[in-house]
């Protein structure tokens, strides 16, 4: 494939690495990749969950009732790893409870919902037009303070990713979106690619790195052609254009795909040398920084054949998706499904009165037809699709029967830890087994057994440190008992060796208080002998009985 | 709005477990109509009388597993190996043989061991074996092919034969097993096997009407039927090329020294190639995925392995054939094999 329409040529593919197995499931990208991206009506309320991203939440900053301008601070993060939440439009906080979250369990979770006022009012915004005049430090407070987290997948906070410096040989703009249906990150690229370029440049400043490859998979052709314009004559940034293959988007099979190398097990792609970022981030970025606002909207692929107007739309963060699917068309079908997500990694919702967060790229609303539910299991024949399919290259059909067995030291030795869960074996698989909910499984399980045993290990330690604390007390009271028997033997000694002075100074009543005291001695003595001998009976008589 | 709870991936491709084995049902369609051409319509009587007994047998031991019974015979697995077995015996075999043989096979081979996908050996050829070793007369009463046999059967000569062990003018199939000459004819390798341990030269041994310009008369071009549904199972992602390369590689390099250092006494590639069931085995026998190797180095390790037991059992055993008994052996090797061969996992590499 060449392209001469910006006098620029490239090839399908121009990468050096490859990864083993993936797989080329349909695309079906293109009703929605060839629509502009709409803004769509308020919704009746915005539910904001305030813990969206991996790490802790924040503290409330509102309270129901108050008024907020659009982009108004709602929480403040209490911790590095935290990110703060906006108000996504001007309205009055309507109330702060829990209600179903985005999430596959679908357990309720603390949010703050806000009743639009329909005004869209902006608060005050800091702008900074030429970033370049202020420090790396201060950028990432902004990054931070904007509530951007990775728009890509995980939704790991931004600031942080930047923050862990160490030097980079590249930074990897992640374009590729290789998951079916989802365009979300296409549609951005074809209207934005100005702001994004300018969004990776700012990246680049940040993180000091003179190298940017950005990716994007070659069955995007606009999205390609608008990044190559807007990259112009900038040598620094290098697009590469990767073929299609599921999971080319992966942060490891990416890296593995433009590099050749590969990320060491349990280590961070920036050991490396390397940083990626998503295309939604990058623009984020550029909002934050030059434009001041925060994360407040992104754009969301509206797909599946149950849905009439397939599109990307740009979704206020906290829109529940029943407002998303009402605009779009949508009509349920028996048996209905509607995932976030794509089909392949995406979750079924349990509800859609969840709200868009900030991982949320696409709504897709299959009919049965389209993505007909899985098949009954049935037994594994071992024909090792899953293992060509693996781009870990792990061994699939032996996780599976490893974690149907419960046998968690094999997983742990075939690595199954090392899955990425992009549900390409279980894609291929013919006997229809659902090996992600396997692993995913055994993954949870494991983790338990890790949890109980550091919980065993913490009630061992206590356990073993209140015994020894005990034993110590105990030594150290016989300790001061055998003390206090030396210092009394002694002081008796010292009193035996001088009566005679005791004597000479009490001669009398010496005499006399001593026939006293040996009288009572004398009586004691008696009585504990006889004590002595009831107890010795009574003993001899329990003897007997046993 | 009812919704459904789903664990992704929320796609699925098109293959399924029974699809493939339709495919491979398909493929073996050419070689069964070669083979039905040279050695007459036996091989379609053995084919029915098996899969009868493998479907019965197969409902039989689900019912008494307490296992839901349709999607295990849809799965068409049984099918498979019922068609393989069958086509492995001798077309004028007693009926008998073929149903003990598909018995073993799916009650004790496949059943016993768990069902599908817990059988440690092939079951086509774990009841190949045991009716070889069991009934060896039946069992190498292979007729001439029809190019250059005395008698052609009927299809109802040959029922009647396989029901009643002689043919209606009563024949026995030793009888018929006679040439033009007179003399009883053997599958070529049989006749490379007796011919050498009798003292001729292989080029002696060629000049007999058994053999033509590749290899055996008829089988070489049942070899060549079965490679053709081989490479279609290939081109449609039933099976990967490496067991079938491996097996065929395994088989015709050693064969290929060994002719060269002496070609009078060691049969050479192509003979070895397209005579006896090298094809059936390379393709259609030691790709089964439940008994092989599952990593692709594993596979051609496992290919391999059965290429160089098959040239060793030919040349050196008891055996003329030999590819059920290196299918078999290969399969005892699978555990060792998959244990060295796993593929390193992503970022447990070495660092470039």
């Amino acid at each position: 494939m060449s392209h001469s329409d910006n006098n620029t040529i490239y090839v399908s593919s121009n990468v050096s690495g490859h990864f083993p197995g993936g797989i080329h499931p349909p695309e079906r990208k293109a009703p929605a990749c060839n629509n502009s991206i709409r803004s769509l009506p308020l919704p009746d309320e915005l539910i904001l969950p305030v813990r969206q991203h991996i790490g802790p939440s924040g503290n409330l900053l509102v309270e129901p009732g108050q008024r907020v301008d659009k982009g108004q601070q709602l929480t403040e993060a209490s911790l590095s790893l935290g990110l703060p939440l906006h108000a996504p439009t001007s309205g009055i906080i309507h109330a702060i409870e829990e209600r179903p979250t985005a999430h596959a369990s679908g357990l309720p979770e603390l949010a703050i919902v806000i009743k639009p006022d329909g005004e869209d009012r902006w608060g005050n915004k800091h702008t900074i037009p030429d970033y370049r005049e202020v420090e790396v430090s201060r950028l990432l407070e902004l990054i931070q303070q904007a509530g951007i987290a990775g728009l890509g997948g995980a939704g790991f906070p931004t600031a942080q990713k930047l923050a862990q410096q160490k030097p980079l040989r590249h930074l990897i703009i992640n374009g590729v979106e290789c998951e079916p249906y989802i365009a979300a990150d296409d549609g951005l690229m074809q209207a934005y690619a100005d702001d994004i370029v300018a969004g990776v440049k700012i990246l680049q400043y940040i993180t000091h790195c003179d190298s940017v490859l950005f990716a994007i998979e070659n069955n995007k052709p606009k999205a390609i052609d608008a990044i190559l314009a807007a990259i112009g004559d900038d040598s620094q940034i290098a697009l590469k254009v990767v073929p299609t293959k599921y999971p080319s988007g992966g942060e490891k099979q990416l890296i593995e795909l433009l590099t050749g190398e590969q990320v060491p097990s349990g280590k961070l792609p920036m050991d490396i040398g390397f940083l990626m970022q998503n295309v939604g981030t990058a623009y984020a970025v550029k909002r934050a920084i030059i434009h001041g606002e925060p994360l407040l909207e992104r754009v969301v692929t509206m797909t599946g054949d149950a849905i009439a107007k397939k599109r990307n739309v740009w979704a206020l963060l906290g829109t529940p998706i029943e407002h998303l699917l009402k605009e779009s068309g949508f009509t349920a079908q028996t048996k209905q499904r509607v995932i976030m997500g794509g089909p392949m990694m995406g979750f079924t919702l349990p509800s859609i009165e969840v709200p868009v967060i900030k991982t949320t790229n696409c709504v897709l609303a299959p009919t049965e037809e389209e993505l007909p539910a899985p098949g009954p299991e049935l037994a594994c024949i071992r024909c090792g699709a899953c293992a060509d399919a693996c781009p870990a290259t792990l061994q699939p059909q032996q996780l599976q029967l490893l974690a149907k067995a419960k046998d968690y030291d094999a997983l742990d030795e075939q690595n199954l830890f090392d899955c990425i869960e992009c549900g390409a074996c279980a894609y291929v698989c013919p006997s229809e087994i659902p090996l992600v909910h396997y692993y995913r499984k055994a993954k949870a399980e494991i983790r338990n057994i890790a949890r109980e045993k550091a919980k065993a290990e913490h009630a061992r330690q206590r356990f073993e440190a209140r015994q020894e604390r005990l034993e110590r007390e105990k030594q150290e009271r016989l300790e001061r008992h055998r003390k206090a028997a030396e210092a009394r033997k002694k002081t008796q000694a010292e009193k035996a060796e001088t009566p005679s002075s005791d004597s000479k100074e009490k001669p009398e009543s010496g005499g006399k208080s001593a026939a006293v005291a040996a009288a009572i001695a004398r009586a004691k003595a008696k009585k504990a002998a006889q004590a002595q001998k009831a107890d010795e009976e009574n003993s001899s008589a329990k003897g007997n009985e046993s | 709005m009812s919704f459904k709870i789903a664990s992704s991936p929320h796609g699925h491709s098109q293959h399924s477990t029974s699809s493939m084995m339709r495919w491979v049902c398909y493929a073996l369609v050419p070689g069964v109509l070669i083979q039905s051409y040279f050695f007459g319509f036996g091989v379609w009587f053995q084919i029915v009388l098996a899969v009868i007994t493998a479907l019965l047998a197969e409902s039989a031991c689900i019912i008494a597993r307490d296992r839901p019974a349709m999607s295990a015979l849809r799965d068409n697995t049984a099918l498979v190996t019922a068609i393989l077995l069958a086509i492995s015996i001798p077309p004028l075999a007693p009926w008998w043989i073929i149903v003990i043989g598909t018995l073993f096979a799916i009650v004790v081979v496949k059943h016993v061991y768990g069902g599908m996908g817990q059988n440690l050996f092939n079951p086509a050829m774990a009841g190949y074996v045991l009716l070889l070793v069991s009934f060896p007369v039946q069992m190498t009463n292979w007729l001439p092919p029809s190019t250059i046999g005395e008698h052609s059967l009927t299809l109802w000569q040959t029922l009647h034969t396989i029901l009643f062990e002689y043919t209606p003018a009563g024949y026995s199939v030793e009888q018929l097993r006679a040439g033009i000459d007179g003399v009883t004819m053997a599958t070529p390798l049989d006749a490379i096997k007796t011919g050498l341990t009798q003292g001729f030269t292989l080029t002696e041994i060629y000049d007999k009407p058994q053999f033509s310009f590749l290899a055996g008369a008829g089988w070489q071009w049942v070899n060549l039927g079965f490679l053709i549904g081989g490479l279609l199972l290939i081109q449609q992602r039933i099976i990967s090329w490496h067991i079938p390369v491996g097996v065929i590689a395994g088989l015709c390099v050693p064969a290929f020294f060994a002719y060269l250092f002496a070609p009078d006494l060691m049969a050479g590639p192509i003979v070895h190639a397209l005579s006896g069931a090298t094809m059936l085995g390379a393709f259609f026998i030691a790709t089964d995925p439940v008994s092989a190797a599952t990593s692709n180095r594993g596979r051609v390790v496992f290919g391999l392995l059965i290429g160089l037991l098959v040239f060793i059992i030919r040349s050196w055993g008891g055996y003329p054939d030999g590819v059920a008994f290196a299918v078999l052996l290969a399969n005892m090797c699978v555990p060792i094999i998959d244990r060295y061969t796993r593929p390193t996992v992503y970022g447990h590499g070495e660092r470039k």
